[in-house]
């Protein structure tokens, strides 16, 4: 039996697992990443998915990137840069009138004065708003109704910052906190067209519409990165979302940290009242002191651990967790540059999107109520292949598309829904950009089956669980497990699924090695 | 120039309650209604000779006991009589019956689900345990967490100390009950659609919501936070339908000297340097006083009872934000005779309660869609009673009145103003829904009053149809409502105050809002406070 003192398992070789790993390692601990597929990255991760096409498979954009973290982990020198930054986006219209726009700017047909000075106003309080919840990414939520010092000192300095906004701000912060985009933008904006769009940032991998409450909150969480740059400004990094994950590895590497692919875990193990180690798909036997999961809470509590393991309630708890994603993948390896109708082709660098009005948004959201996929969907698209000639060969290109909504529960059943909602998908697609459809040599699909599979997400949901102020901070994944360790001796969460919830962030794995390390 | 202590605009149940508890503290009070009639929503009206209609609100639950008793309306004729059950009927003839006895409640349940039946002790529990701390905000203004005064300090101190005692456990509770849909709240309890689609419907009543959306938890809690006669979450009757309410009300305002004016709207309210000076009447009488209280809606009072030139631009643009839609229709029915339920065959006494027509969460859902969309619900959710069969006064012997609520049913149709036509066929949507479970339904109509939300603000200036006086979202409820800075019940300009539901605690036939306001008026001008504390204590 080898020595144990200080080993640590981490479960998933996902970008925040490698994080914490890292930080594990930095602190002196004996730390050994499995990741079940024969690269790491789980969702962060670029995929040759054609022949001499490569594309980020899940994750697209990077926002959310915490510069503290890119920083202390040295990732620039382990070979990450940016091919793209501060990108702006194409609010595209069927009639091939586009808006852009960048941070406060908007410009193009259609926008009135109100249009112009809302943008700036708007975007004035959202990120101010968003910096608030970004102020808590580095945070290990503190529980609340105890009367633990540290617990009412931390939600003591909560209360204080967003007292410190001022009078007129914190009480619009109260007001809208909790509330949905549409009734927002309908108080700042006349144009269809640009509260579409925004909207469609307010609910990118949610199942929300731009009339949801909870869509607010959304809106913020995805501007409140530490990116560096600022509120939700968007990145391509050099070699696709991939390289992200593999500057992490080559920074746990350079700590210490063994990283070990190809290995499947199949169990966590139990030695009576505290987890022991974990046994892989093949049988064999990893032992360490502390066990920690980058998979999915469900995965981890119900797969990997087992319910039987568990108590009655945390069982409940994590059994109703929100975790079905609505949100598909296209990915088009295309032959040439394609052309969307009206839009220069200087812009193709840029991030298009295909939302033409809120209420396109909202019928595109009621069918995944009912278990259908969108009859005319929203997409996020990027083609990063102008901006990155390695993705691709000369002069051909990759198209990457995130698209709702499609329920991971569809009532037909992807077996046949798939190849419909892929027709779906590209010929809405060819309506803004005629004749993509023959330039593209492959298209791919993912839905929410295939990222469950593929990413070993339970529910595929590639947030673990919905983004939603139920299931935030001291809620997520759920209370009494929202600290990072769990009700279970030595099993610690350290992903997507814990706080500060999902995007390619870091934060979650870094305050997971906090909690480990001792705060 | 004779100058009264206080005029209160508008005799909704609020305003009468503002009035009679400041006429109980010696004040001399003018309150001024635009219609012939007092009552606001709570009203009962003749329609139908021999019939007598709770046009507009139709049971009673929310009203604050304490200001029930601090009245002592029964002395003024109230009496509210519970109503035992209620039934949900579903398109394939089977019912979910829902009883005051908790066995036989549950042993219903069982018949559709034993699982469901087992979880409905725990989601009462925890229902009610929501509902027992709520209720100790009802009757208090509520704090502005902005302020460093020292009552603003000492409700937000209230507040934690109130939160805190919850223990950890229930504080998580709350916090995911007031962001979750009660879709997925209910789904963490129940398997069966039927019963999860009949729960669903008091979540969505009066909202521009569906039960899909995030929120919509807190709207059902709102609707099982009253009480008749310390049954928490009972509903009842009024006895001569809800004009009884403000009946008695109307007698104790009277009993201790208040004066009432109706027959004309207020045109405006007049404010000479910066203050308050009284009210200008559509008829061009005038009447004067330092205090004036305001029943009517938020929009309704700044928007359209005053100068703009009296409010900040930035007041008035928050308040033209203000989310007021209606979603809601009515219709009030005289029937020659009882109809026949034949889902109810089994159960005929639970044709005395509550029935609804819903048969599962996706049916509500779609309801909602048709409202985003601008249309009233093609298949709508449906809230019926039959008060006659409880209350005698309402209807001629062996004949009936019926209240039919509706969800969903847009403030314009396609962003339009209401036809006479629309309305009709409106109507006629509901009564054909009807008729699908009660064959010879149309047969027994003798008059049928179809009110949407255009009926709503013309006849009882609920603006936009709105039932609530304003949605009941996070953005528009307790320090934020009606908007924030301006939530505790004194309006922008001095002597100004509001009392109606579009404040702190919000809609439904509560009187909180009324007595609130009425204890801070008495405040501000220093006389001695009748408006009793919340008491409740169990």
């Amino acid at each position: 039996m080898t020595n144990q003192i200080n080993s640590v398992v981490v479960v998933g070789g996902g970008h925040n697992g490698l994080v914490c790993a890292t930080y594990l390692a930095k602190a002196g601990k004996k730390v050994t990443v499995l990741e079940a597929a024969k690269q790491v990255g789980g969702a962060c991760v670029t995929r040759e998915f054609a022949p001499d096409f490569r594309v980020s498979a899940g994750a697209h954009l990077s926002y959310l990137l915490d510069a503290d973290i890119r920083k202390e982990l040295g990732l620039d020198s382990h070979g990450l840069s940016m091919a793209a930054e501060k990108i702006g986006s194409v609010a595209l219209s069927p009639n091939g009138q586009h808006l852009y726009f960048e941070g406060e700017n908007v410009s193009g047909e259609g926008l009135n004065e109100r249009d112009l000075q809302g943008m700036k106003e708007y975007r004035r309080f959202m990120a101010k708003f968003a910096g608030i919840i970004g102020k808590l990414h580095n945070r290990i939520p503190p529980r609340v109704g105890t009367k633990d010092r540290g617990d009412l000192i931390d939600l003591g300095k909560l209360a204080l910052e967003i007292r410190l906004m001022g009078t007129d701000d914190m009480r619009e912060f109260l007001r809208i906190a909790a509330i949905n985009i549409y009734d927002v933008l309908q108080e700042n904006f006349d144009n269809e067209l640009l509260k579409g769009a925004l909207a469609l940032d307010a609910v990118l991998g949610t199942k929300s519409a731009p009339r949801s409450n909870n869509s607010v909150f959304t809106a913020l969480h995805r501007m409140s990165g530490n990116n560096g740059h600022g509120a939700g400004v968007l990145s391509i990094p050099r070699g696709g979302m991939g390289a992200i994950a593999d500057a992490l590895a080559a920074a746990a590497k350079k700590a210490g940290a063994d990283i070990r692919t190809n290995s499947p875990v199949k169990r966590i193990l139990m030695d009576f009242d505290k987890v022991s180690g974990v046994e892989l798909e093949n049988g064999e036997q990893i032992l360490a002191d502390i066990v920690v999961s980058n998979a999915d809470p469900k995965t981890t509590f119900l797969d990997l651990l087992g319910a039987r393991n568990i108590e009655a309630g945390l069982a409940h708890r994590i059994k109703h967790l929100r975790s079905k994603g609505n949100t598909a993948k296209l990915h088009l390896a295309l032959s040439d540059l394609p052309h969307f109708k009206g839009l220069d082709a200087s812009k193709l660098g840029q991030r298009l999107l295909i939302a033409p009005s809120q209420e396109y948004v909202d019928h595109a959201f009621n069918h995944c109520k009912y278990g259908e996929f969108s009859a005319e969907p929203v997409f996020e698209i990027t083609i990063p292949s102008i901006h990155d000639s390695s993705l691709a060969p000369p002069g051909q290109h990759v198209l990457s598309a995130v698209v709702q909504y499609a329920p991971r529960d569809l009532k037909e059943g992807w077996n046949s829904g798939k190849a419909a909602f892929t027709e779906v998908v590209l010929n809405t697609l060819e309506q803004y950009a005629p004749n993509i459809r023959s330039k593209a040599v492959v298209a791919e699909l993912l839905t929410p089956e295939d990222i469950e599979q593929q990413f070993r997400i339970h529910g595929g949901h590639w947030h673990h669980a919905e983004m939603a102020m139920d299931q935030f901070f001291m809620l997520r994944p759920v209370p009494y497990a929202a600290q990072y360790h769990t009700p279970v001796n030595g099993l610690y969460l350290c992903g997507a699924g814990s706080h500060p919830g999902g995007g390619v962030m870091g934060s979650a794995g870094r305050n997971a090695a906090r909690a480990i390390i001792g705060k | 120039m004779k100058k009264y202590d206080a005029i209160v605009v508008g005799a909704g149940h609020n305003g009468l309650t503002n009035a009679a508890y400041l006429a109980k503290a010696g004040m001399n009070v003018l309150m001024v209604e635009k219609n012939d009639w007092i009552g606001g929503a709570s009203v009962s009206r003749e329609l139908h000779k021999g019939w007598i209609y709770s046009n507009c609100s139709y049971v009673c639950s929310l009203l604050r006991p304490e200001v029930f008793r601090s009245l002592n309306l029964q002395k003024y004729g109230l009496q509210i009589v519970p109503y035992g059950g209620s039934c949900t009927m579903a398109q394939n003839g089977d019912i979910l019956g829902s009883y005051v006895d908790g066995d036989v409640d549950r042993r219903e349940m069982a018949r559709h689900s034993q699982r469901d039946a087992d979880a409905s002790v725990r989601y009462n529990r925890d229902i009610m345990r929501q509902c027992r701390f709520i209720r100790k905000f009802l009757l208090r203004m509520a704090p502005d967490p902005t302020s460093f005064k020292l009552r603003d300090l000492k409700e937000m101190f209230y507040l934690s100390k109130e939160f805190n005692k919850l223990g950890e456990d229930v504080i998580y509770d709350m916090m995911r009950f007031y962001t979750m849909s009660i879709s997925d709240f209910l789904d963490e309890y129940f398997e069966s659609p039927l019963i999860k689609g009949a729960y669903a419907g008091s979540a969505i009543i009066g909202s521009a919501l569906g039960p899909m959306s995030p929120g919509t938890a807190y709207v059902l809690l709102h609707h099982a936070m009253g009480e008749v006669d310390g049954n928490m979450g009972a509903w009842g009757f009024a006895r001569g339908g809800m004009g009884a309410v403000a009946k008695a009300m109307a007698g104790c305002f009277a009993d201790h000297g208040g004066e009432t004016i109706c027959g004309s709207g207020v045109e405006q309210i007049i404010v000479k340097n910066g203050k308050v000076t009284g009210v200008a009447l559509e008829n061009g009488d005038e009447h004067y006083s330092d205090v004036v209280v305001s029943n009517m809606t938020f929009p309704r009072t700044f928007l359209e009872c005053m100068d703009e030139k009296d409010l900040s631009p930035s007041f008035l643009k928050k308040v033209k934000h203000f989310k007021i839609r209606g979603s809601s229709g009515k219709l009030n029915i005289a029937l020659d005779g009882l109809p026949n339920f034949p889902a109810l065959k089994n159960n005929p006494e639970l044709i005395k309660g509550d029935m609804h027509l819903i048969d599962s969460m996706e049916r509500l859902e779609r309801a909602y869609d048709d409202w985003k969309n601008g249309i009233w619900s093609r298949d709508p959710y449906i809230d019926m009673l039959i008060p006659s069969l409880t209350d005698p006064t309402m209807a001629p012997p062996g004949k009936h009145f019926m209240s039919v609520f509706v969800q969903y049913v847009p403030p314009k149709v396609k962003g339009k103003d209401w036809t006479d036509e629309q309305r009709d066929q409106f109507g006629q949507t509901v009564i054909n829904q009807i008729e699908d479970y009660s064959p010879g339904f149309k047969k027994l109509i003798l008059h049928a009053e179809v009110r949407t939300p255009r009926e709503l603000e013309n006849e009882v200036g609920l603006t936009e149809g709105n039932i609530f006086q304003g949605e009941l979202t996070m953005d528009q409820l307790m320090f934020n409502r009606p908007i924030p800075g301006f939530a505790q019940y004194r309006g922008p300009v001095k002597g100004l105050y509001m009392c109606g539901s579009s404040n702190h605690p919000g809609g439904g036939v509560m009187a909180a809002p009324g007595a609130n306001a009425a204890r801070e008026i008495l405040s501000d001008l220093r006389r001695t406070n009748t408006v009793p504390e919340g008491w409740l204590d169990d």
